[in-house]
């Protein structure tokens, strides 16, 4: 019958093929969503429960009021035979908030230097940035704790900032370099003809153009910091030191074999919610700027 | 997600040209904080950890006492240590099957999301970004919650649905299911950025090239190989090689899932094995040379997209 139909029905057919897979694509959608976005949810409900609720033998799929509860995070924050969790949240925001300013001053001045000016040696810097992210921290990891130990900077707040310096600048450095050489120099070539000094060219008109990337390139900063846990683990080890990473691990680590799921959950939750909230807020500023530049057309 | 190097802002505009003569001190003094960092934070602990690697270095030696020259000693105890060639199958093999399903999952999405309308690509862009935005500790808790021995959802789902009883199966205990749920666990987190980069590459390309080639009656896998694939070809590189380097370095989703339950010996990667050496082993010497093997074979792996890398930048 199809090969025989006319230019309508033909074109009905096709929309109507093009409906069913409409439907068939948001169908896959939705099953994405709920795969993605389950163990999140598992997360946050788990934290609300009992722990005789959650050990039940059926589980609760979805809690109703009266399995509601604050004691997860009553364990998590007060319970005072584990590492507590308020020092650790200080911990975390001021490594991570060092981290953050100290690395955007300093990987802006140098971004300024390779985007803008060509001097002997750029190359060469260029080379030794992109070389020194391959070098898997892992692998420094006991030199760098020999090397902090030496200075009496482990279990120390600064020592770990610098670590972490070391780490996130040269990604920095990069990505802001990228920044920088979209701006175009003519810009401020102009606002000097109008009698603005190079200085203050540079303030008036470049740095207000570059405060997306310095947006977008903190944010990497500031998620690396918080999240990292490998080197938080081996320097900061006395329970009054802890980062967040490391006061989560206290709870994975089974007491006579019996996990406190419902603390662990709270917990996860409370070291999530912080990270969560700044993803959704850059999102679309970190994958845009991530391709900007990189597709070819 | 910390060593993410693309070129971002438009088109590269080329860096002012030495217009005068002389050398400017100007650059220099602006590099000078950053040059001061990566050669106390960077260049030094590299230098030592060479000469570490080089000598018997272990407990005594951390408390003072000097350490004695090894040549090659240390370099050849790691590479005829059958754990280390056993270590290294395994995470070559890990990261193969992580990158491979990452990339699957992540173009399927990307894709997907193309064809979805507005409120529903919002939907998965959300869930994918829960996924995504979870700090890898909390994610290890919340997987191994859910694949939990005795209260595990995922087990109770497996006795609901095949009828025999999966009530107390450990997931973490046998090598091959605790790298398969450390696989979920990297699979989950790692295909949202690769959907999100890709998508974001994709929405880029002219509408009317997708157009045509439909008008053309292009099948969509032919449309997605010899339309799509060219435009983001660059992108795709990138999030391949940067999945490699992430996946063989994995280290602290390892540990954590290790220690909820799992058995260190069999299932340790590169970073761990490492690490073991280094603080449990307390053979600094051999851990070292260990770790310079890891960074020989990660600049290898980068090798190629190092120099894609710097081609761009001369363009």
């Amino acid at each position: 019958m199809s090969t025989t139909a006319v230019a309508p029905v033909k074109k009905n057919s096709v929309s109507g093929r093009k409906r069913t897979s409409n439907i068939l694509y948001s169908i896959v959608g939705v099953i994405v969503f709920f795969f993605s976005a389950f163990p999140v949810y598992w997360m946050i409900s788990s934290s609300f429960m009992s722990n005789n609720k959650i050990r039940a033998a059926t589980p609760t799929w979805f809690p109703g009021p009266g399995d509601f509860t604050l004691e997860n995070y009553r364990t998590a924050i007060f319970d005072d035979h584990r590492a507590q969790f308020l020092p650790a949240l200080w911990n975390s925001i001021q490594v991570t908030f060092l981290t953050l300013i100290i690395c955007l001053v300093v990987a802006f001045l140098a971004s300024v230097a390779v985007g803008r000016y060509f001097f002997k040696g750029r190359k060469a810097f260029i080379v030794a940035i992109l070389i020194i992210q391959m070098i898997p921290g892992e692998a420094m990891m006991i030199t760098y704790f020999r090397m902090m130990d030496g200075v009496h900077l482990t279990e120390n707040v600064v020592g770990l900032m610098l670590i972490y310096l070391a780490s996130v600048l040269p990604f920095t450095i990069w990505t802001l370099r990228g920044f920088v050489t979209s701006v175009p120099a003519e810009l401020e070539e102009s606002a000097m003809v109008d009698g603005c000094s190079r200085g203050k060219a540079f303030w008036k008109v470049t740095f207000p153009l570059l405060a997306p990337g310095l947006v977008s390139t903190g944010v990497f900063a500031f998620i690396q910091a918080w999240n990292e846990f490998n080197m938080a683990l081996i320097m900061m080890t006395l329970p009054q030191n802890m980062t967040l990473p490391v006061w989560l691990r206290t709870y994975l680590l089974a007491e006579h074999g019996i996990t406190d799921w419902g603390g662990l959950m709270a917990g996860s939750t409370l070291v999530a919610i912080p990270v969560v909230i700044f993803f959704m807020i850059v999102q679309g500023r970190m994958t845009g700027g991530l391709t900007a530049g990189a597709v070819k057309g | 997600m910390s060593t993410i190097t693309l070129s971002a802002g438009g088109a590269a505009v080329k860096p002012r040209k030495a217009n005068k003569k002389k050398a400017q001190p100007f650059p220099y003094i602006l590099l000078l904080p950053t040059l001061i960092i990566l050669v106390v934070m960077v260049g030094y602990p590299v230098v030592s950890l060479i000469i570490t690697s080089f000598q018997h270095y272990g407990r005594e030696q951390v408390f003072g006492a000097p350490a004695t020259f090894a040549g090659l000693e240390n370099y050849q105890t790691v590479l005829t240590d059958p754990s280390f060639w056993m270590m290294l199958l395994r995470s070559f093999l890990f990261m193969i099957a992580a990158v491979v399903a990452t990339m699957l999952l992540g173009t399927l999405l990307a894709l997907l999301m193309m064809r979805l309308n507005k409120g529903f690509r919002l939907l998965v862009t959300v869930g994918l970004l829960l996924a995504w935005a979870m700090p890898a500790l909390a994610s290890v808790a919340v997987w191994g919650w859910l694949f939990d021995t005795s209260y595990g959802i995922i087990n109770y789902l497996l006795t609901q649905i095949t009828g025999s009883d999966w009530t107390g199966h450990s997931w973490l205990a046998n090598p091959i299911s605790f790298f398969l749920v450390l696989g979920l666990v990297i699979v989950w987190q790692g295909a949202p950025f690769v959907a999100f980069t890709l998508y974001a590459g994709l929405t880029q390309i002219p509408g009317e090239v997708l157009e045509a080639s439909q008008m053309d009656g292009a099948t969509p896998v032919r449309r997605f190989f010899l339309i799509m694939m060219p435009y983001v070809r660059s992108i795709f590189t990138v999030l391949i090689v940067l999945s490699i380097i992430w996946d063989i370095r994995v280290f602290a989703q390892v540990v954590a899932l290790q220690s909820i339950g799992g058995i260190a010996e069999q299932t340790s990667t590169f970073g761990v094995w490492v690490f073991m050496k280094g603080t449990a082993g307390g053979n600094y010497g051999v851990s070292a040379a260990a770790a310079l093997i890891m960074v020989v074979v990660m600049l290898v792996i980068s090798f190629y997209y190092v120099r894609q890398t710097l081609r761009e930048d001369n363009n």
